[in-house]
């Protein structure tokens, strides 16, 4: 797997890369998830304005709820739940198309048509993952920090001033920078798992429509246990 | 027109996430995309007790700038405060460490003066006030000492 990786690193770095296929792909991972990530953003921000705010009434703190939001949003979930998001929605159909090229030989048929596989399927994808991924945690940040605005100053009347003022005031560049380092991480783990998982469907899974299905099951699962174990030790490492 | 419309959607997919990479770094995150407009000076403290670089530096509750830097210098902190531009410091300002609330994070208050001179650009404030030791205060009370 590592190998995998590398070569398609490899083709990354060396022109030409195919634009007309990776905006494509962009267009596939990045703009179409676009409404899935609004309203998971949406939510999770406003369960968290609730439940923070029911927290932080004990101690009569409602005026941290604004950097309580932003922060676990921009550190942990934005990240994560994209994440995942883009491994349910993109990930499994990238598994899945490139499976269905294997089986039906059509990897095979470029090669021989002096394509190569790694330029035209995998590269677009690891770069439009590595591209769509920040800009969907950020939207994300942005759509969940107004879901916590609703809830919190809308519906249960934490001061707007407040909410925003004290969130600009804990929130710090390199948090922000820890969140884009991790979506960009996760954004290389769904690719290779995905890819990879396509690419060997025949050897690892069998061939035929199982093999397929199997192959989707198995990116789907690997990549996002694959995301929270590397959340874990992220974290641990830029604290 | 079919090519058209994919083109057209990523581009505007990469502008809404661009627009709110930046709303988070340059709103919340108070990133500086102009470097820092204003001017630097310094102040040494005998005890600085937690402050942090990007602190506030406040007079009279409103913000004027930032602390930037804090090093060490005789076994003193030296810090380096960033005071936005067209703000005149006299020369017997006062810089004080305080703390927002009980538990809240430090900030450095400035005490307007009242002296002819101006600190220049890359000047010292004088007269500096180190942070208050809550427990030492509360062991004193309670051991009578004041």
């Amino acid at each position: 797997m590592g190998l995998f990786l590398a070569q398609a690193v490899f083709y990354c770095l060396i022109p030409p890369v195919k634009v007309s296929r990776l905006v494509k792909q962009i267009h596939f991972i990045g703009w179409q998830s676009l409404v899935v990530i609004l309203l998971t953003g949406s939510f999770t921000g406003m369960v968290l304005g609730l439940q923070g705010f029911y927290t932080l009434n004990r101690f009569g703190s409602e005026a941290f709820l604004g950097p309580m939001v932003a922060l676990s949003l921009i550190k942990e979930m934005g990240p994560v739940i994209t994440g995942l998001m883009v491994t349910g929605r993109a990930g499994s159909a990238v598994t899945a198309e490139i499976g269905i090229m294997r089986i039906s030989d059509q990897i095979d048929a470029l090669t021989l048509m002096g394509l190569n596989p790694f330029r035209y399927l995998i590269v677009p994808n690891l770069l439009a993952a590595l591209i769509a991924l920040p800009l969907l945690t950020a939207v994300f940040d942005v759509v969940g920090i107004m879901g916590g605005y609703i809830v919190g100053v809308k519906l249960l009347g934490v001061g707007s001033g407040t909410y925003f003022g004290e969130m600009a005031n804990y929130v710090d560049l390199s948090e922000v920078a820890e969140g884009l380092y991790k979506s960009l991480s996760f954004g290389v783990i769904i690719a290779w798992v995905c890819c990879y998982k396509g690419f060997y469907t025949g050897i690892h899974t069998g061939f035929g429509a199982e093999g397929v299905s199997r192959a989707t099951t198995q990116a789907v699962v690997f990549s996002s246990v694959l995301i929270l174990v590397w959340d874990y030790f992220m974290t641990s490492i830029m604290f | 027109m079919r090519k058209f419309d994919l083109e057209l959607s990523v581009g505007l997919f990469i502008l809404a996430g661009i627009l709110c990479l930046g709303y988070l770094s340059v709103r919340l995150a108070k990133m500086e995309i102009l470097g820092g407009e204003g001017y630097e000076v310094h102040a040494l403290f005998t005890n600085v007790g937690g402050l942090k670089e990007g602190a506030a530096v406040v007079i009279a509750g409103v913000d004027v700038g930032r602390v930037r830097r804090i090093t060490m210098e005789n076994y003193r902190a030296k810090v380096v405060l960033n005071i936005q531009k067209g703000l005149e410091l006299q020369e017997d300002a006062i810089a004080s460490i305080k703390t927002k609330g009980l538990i809240g994070e430090k900030y450095i208050q400035i005490t307007p003066g009242g002296a002819e001179e101006i600190i220049p650009p890359g000047g010292k404030i004088w007269e500096t006030e180190p942070a208050v030791d809550l427990e030492q205060l509360i062991s004193q009370f309670a051991f009578g000492k004041i």
